[in-house]
């Protein structure tokens, strides 16, 4: 997919996340927005996947490991052909198969069930150690937040990935800086996040989260990294793409009103 | 005197010979290879053993992840670390996933001994039965420990199993047939039941012997499989006999004789007595001093059940 075409879905994507957020009446909006060109370019340009053929034993595999960011993934699930964009709108709905927090039992494409935060880093550790074991050439990829670096589990899998020399393995910081309580920095400081990974054996890479062109070229450059796993810390907004979202700890887990969300659409170019 | 051997040694037995039958079988531990015997299989298998370090979280987290990319997994370390420390782990990865992971739990109960309360697991068995779809297994001996594990391995989801670390008197011969979920008759009797699980079974059967001189006769029952229990055997107890003991290495708090005490609330009601941990935590202590101080013994079994008389 060309950069236009690359910048086209990102916004349609960003248009679902508020659309699905808004008929729910609760879910994560500034969490979504802030990983959605990193979704975009994984899902649209990065990974090997197919929503028409979604059992392929040689996919690559995608966890969402900060698993509250169901808008952006269930977004990328739907426009990818996993299943039809129109059941966005059920999210979170009593029988829904979107889950607030994702359900592999529940909805194909859906590689780990997620939400309690760290466990997706290491599941994704697992299944990295099982496609070497395999001789597989797919790869794992896996989004964490940067709140979640305060998780324990995420430094032991943070271990054992270096360990097992899992080049296979790619991880995503969203470093938006913001957790529910406020600022990383106020409420626990996970910085400085790049040297933290160096020191437990990872490639760095550091890069602008929303420049799809150094996201883009940070996979490409984590895909042809031997002997050790990569992890992009992107520098990313909250809330990026609606102006009264960014950057604002408040929209971690909060859906907006019919205003703000008819003003969030004509912001993204859409109608809600 | 029968022969002695610890669950755990069963259970290194066991997954060297699965290794060799399934490609698919993975074995993780928590740097307790040598205590869990998980070692036994690391040794033949080296490429299919992974040592996840002191990390018990990240060690089911990545089972977790194996399990889902297909392989069969067996995560071992001691029952405290594995039902306790990483219990929400095998909640949310493992049980909500329905995972095909194992989690081989060793050293649980009292007679892990000298390391004392802290290593003592006395809830493990209450904790596994919480999870939706988890089976959880308590062998009684080496025979049927290993026969159990290959039936867990056989069936596609998560299982606990719990292992011991003393060494523990043969019961069964390798004729048993030993099915999960399936209570195995030790011995009939028409007065009284006692249902045992673990290592506590061979009590049981001692304590069965002694009240039969007095004339008790009592029927007793292995219930290796907490869950799903067989219903049918707690069931035909409850209504073929005057009573039930239930007897276990565990806390009577949500362990084998709370469940059997919700069947036969529901389907039988009957008089139901229970020889476990009362609400206290275990010391350092020799295996069998411990079982003595904590009334796990074939006399204390014995009481209940004349108690009920």
């Amino acid at each position: 997919m060309d950069k236009k075409a690359l910048q086209d879905k990102a916004a349609l994507i960003r248009q679902h996340i508020i659309r699905e957020v808004y008929h729910a009446g609760s879910g994560h909006p500034g969490g979504s927005l802030s990983a959605t060109d990193i979704m975009t370019v994984l899902y649209f340009n990065e990974m090997n996947i197919d929503g028409r053929d979604p059992g392929n034993p040689d996919r690559d595999r995608f966890v969402l490991s900060k698993g509250h960011a169901t808008p952006v993934l269930y977004a990328c699930l739907a426009e990818a052909g996993f299943f039809p964009p129109e059941e966005l709108v059920t999210f979170r709905k009593l029988g829904s198969h979107l889950q607030g927090h994702p359900s592999m039992t529940k909805l194909t494409g859906v590689e780990m069930s997620t939400g309690s935060l760290g466990q997706g880093f290491s599941a994704s550790v697992g299944m990295a150690l099982a496609g070497r074991l395999d001789n597989k050439s797919s790869r794992i990829y896996v989004l964490l937040g940067d709140g979640e670096l305060q998780e324990g589990i995420t430094w032991e899998a943070s271990m054992a990935a270096a360990h097992f020399g899992l080049d296979n393995l790619c991880a995503v910081v969203d470093h938006n800086g913001l957790q529910i309580d406020g600022r990383n920095d106020d409420v626990m400081r996970v910085m400085p996040i790049a040297e933290k990974f160096r020191a437990f054996g990872w490639n760095v890479i550091e890069l602008d989260g929303h420049d799809l062109d150094a996201i883009q070229a940070g996979f490409a450059a984590a895909r042809k990294h031997k002997g050790a796993p990569t992890v992009l810390v992107a520098e990313t907004h909250k809330g990026k793409g609606v102006s009264f979202m960014e950057d604002d700890a408040g929209w971690h887990g909060k859906a907006p009103n019919r205003e703000q969300a008819e003003q969030a659409m004509k912001e993204l170019g859409g109608v809600l | 005197m029968a022969e002695k051997i610890a669950t755990r040694q069963s259970y290194g037995k066991a997954l060297v010979e699965l290794g060799a039958s399934r490609q698919d079988v993975v074995v993780l531990d928590a740097d307790l290879s040598g205590s869990t015997m998980t070692k036994e299989f690391a040794k033949v298998y080296p490429q299919r053993f992974f040592n996840a370090g002191i990390a018990e979280a990240n060690m089911y987290g990545m089972a977790a992840g194996l399990a889902i990319s297909g392989k069969t997994v067996f995560a071992s370390t001691f029952a405290i670390f594995a039902a306790g420390r990483a219990f929400e782990i095998i909640r949310n990865s493992i049980g909500y996933t329905g995972a095909n992971v194992k989690v081989c739990a060793t050293h649980a109960g009292l007679t892990v001994g000298e390391d004392g309360a802290s290593h003592q697991a006395i809830e493990d068995l209450a904790l596994m039965r919480t999870i939706p779809g988890m089976t959880v297994i308590n062998p009684a001996d080496d025979i049927s420990a290993r026969k159990l594990l290959k039936a867990a391995a056989e069936m596609k989801g998560p299982v606990y199993v719990r292992l011991g670390r003393a060494a523990v008197p043969v019961i069964y011969d390798e004729e048993t047939d030993v099915q999960i979920g399936k209570a195995l008759l030790l011995r009939e009797g028409k007065d009284y039941t006692i249902i045992a699980t673990g290592i506590m079974v061979n009590q049981a059967l001692e304590a069965a012997g002694q009240l039969s001189a007095e004339g008790i006769e009592v029927r007793v029952l292995d219930m290796h499989t907490l869950k799903p229990m067989d219903e049918d055997a707690v069931v035909r107890a409850a209504r073929e006999t005057k009573g039930i003991v239930t007897v276990e290495e565990h806390t009577v708090i949500g362990g084998l004789g709370a469940a059997v005490a919700q069947i036969c609330c529901e389907k039988a009601p009957a008089k139901v007595s229970f020889v476990g941990i009362r609400d206290t935590f275990g010391e350092s202590g020799k295996p069998d001093e411990l079982l003595e101080k904590y009334g796990l013994t074939a006399a204390a079994i014995a009481d209940a059940v004349r108690a009920m008389a």
